[in-house]
């Protein structure tokens, strides 16, 4: 069981503990600062955090015995002189960290190994606890890379970075938008998988084309990694081959909008997702927040909503604020209006933390 | 040598006290300011060496033009202020 939790905000990182049986706000660290997102790092305790100052750009923190140090962060190549490249608003594509999107460790034999994906569509490794990084060019200069889009931001990006437990070579990305991408030689070859996604923006032709899916979030089981979910634009999809060929779930009440899932780690049959009304809204069906759950595959869905609010909620659940800690009991998440709830037992009933913080961009037991 | 100012309200990120340096460009002269403080650079300068977006840099209180490069030229008596935009939240 976590007992600890560290939530990102628009203005500032919160650590909340377990004390007595009630969940508390025991610190903040970059009070006032956007902290994006955070990663802790169970092989040797270090939590890292990415900021986006705005004016001054993102940057990368690592903790310490007595707070927090500033690491380099991820940092785009020099751009070929002459190079032209544009997004799909017909702008120059700028070479440089937009956004850390996705933090993920290396595998268990790979101390040191930190992967990290960013908008507007890199993938960067540390094998040094993030004090210099490496981008994945093989990745990046893969020719079908040109062909991402912005989702839910106008550039492209990596949001979701699964190393296969069994095989750390074996690595997959979520790409919003631009599908699934997977590598088994640690990142030097790339091939683009997903197939059965399905594409409801898009012309009819292009639908079901891989590269055209706006992928939300995408997790895989740790016991069980050929099983992956996959929350996506238009639908909920799961697949039983490491992400080669999806499966689409339909017709889940209340929707099968949203940005995270979470897959519990040894029963692959087992998610979660936050339903919102899709996708021109994004707000709960009815102001009523609520998680769903599937224990059998997604042939079944139960709607979770005790302890959630039920009037005139409309708090958004981003993709990486649904947490879901390591041994699958305990999930916490965190909303756009400042709320922050944690079930203790997979979600049947959740308890109210706050709901005064900041904007909730992140939420992970640590 | 020209005078380089940052904003005040970097300084709680990292510490630019104001430097002077010699440089026919801007360019010249803020790398050699940050050649004495390199962690400063990624707070003013994005991945390309460009400026970053929501940052600005006057040259005796003139925005420079090349954003890109920092070409505009400067002075031996010039003072370069680093600024933030007032775009960008």
């Amino acid at each position: 069981m976590s007992d600890r939790l560290l939530v990102s905000t628009r203005k500032g990182l919160f650590t909340v503990m377990r004390n007595g049986g009630n969940w508390d706000i025991t610190g903040v660290d970059f009070l006032g600062d956007n902290v994006t997102l955070t990663l802790t790092d169970p092989r040797d305790g270090k939590s890292y955090a990415a900021l986006d100052h705005g004016h001054f750009g993102v940057k990368m923190h690592r903790s310490t015995a007595n707070g927090w140090e500033e690491i380099p962060a991820p940092a785009y190549p020099p751009k070929p002189e002459g190079y032209e490249e544009k997004d799909m608003w017909g702008r120059e594509l700028k070479w440089s960290t937009a956004k850390i999107w996705a933090l993920a460790t290396g595998g268990a034999g790979e101390p040191g190994t930190i992967w990290c994906g960013t908008l507007p569509g890199g993938l960067f490794r540390s094998d040094d606890h993030g004090q210099s990084w490496e981008m994945i060019r093989t990745l990046w200069d893969h020719p079908l890379r040109k062909k991402w889009a912005g989702g839910g931001a106008d550039l492209p990006g990596i949001h979701s970075i699964c190393v296969d437990p069994r095989n750390s070579k074996h690595v997959s990305v979520g790409v919003s938008t631009g599908g699934v991408w997977h590598t088994e030689d640690g990142g030097n070859n790339w091939a683009l998988r997903g197939e059965g996604m399905r594409a409801e923006y898009m012309p009819p032709e292009q639908a079901h084309d891989p590269i055209s899916q706006d992928v939300h979030c995408l997790a895989q089981c740790r016991s069980a990694p050929q099983r992956m979910w996959v929350q996506h634009h238009n639908g909920i999809f799961v697949s039983s081959d490491e992400g080669k060929n999806f499966t689409e779930i339909k017709g889940v009440e209340p929707s099968v909008f949203g940005f995270p899932v979470a897959v519990h780690p040894r029963e692959p049959d087992t998610a979660w997702f936050v339903p919102e009304i899709k996708d021109e809204k994004r707000i709960p069906r009815e102001g009523k927040l609520a998680v769903t759950r599937t224990r059998d595959g997604g042939k079944s869905f139960e709607i979770l909503s005790k302890g959630l609010p039920q009037t005139h909620a409309y708090d958004v659940v981003y993709r990486h604020a649904l947490a879901l800690d390591e041994p699958g009991d305990r999930l916490a998440i965190g909303s756009t209006t400042g709320g922050l709830w944690v079930s203790e037992d997979q979600g049947d009933s959740w308890t109210c933390v706050t709901h005064t913080l900041p904007p909730v961009y992140a939420v992970r037991f640590a | 040598m020209a005078k380089v100012v940052f904003t005040p309200n970097v300084q709680r990120h990292v510490g630019c006290p104001a430097a002077e340096a010699a440089g026919a460009t801007v360019r010249e002269v803020l790398e050699k300011v940050f050649a004495d403080n390199p962690q400063a650079r990624g707070y003013v300068l994005d991945d390309q060496s460009a400026l970053r977006r929501h940052m600005t840099i006057f040259v005796d209180g003139q925005m420079i033009r090349d954003r890109a490069r920092l070409a505009d030229p400067v002075k031996d008596s010039s003072t370069i202020h680093v600024f933030q935009a007032l775009s960008g939240g």
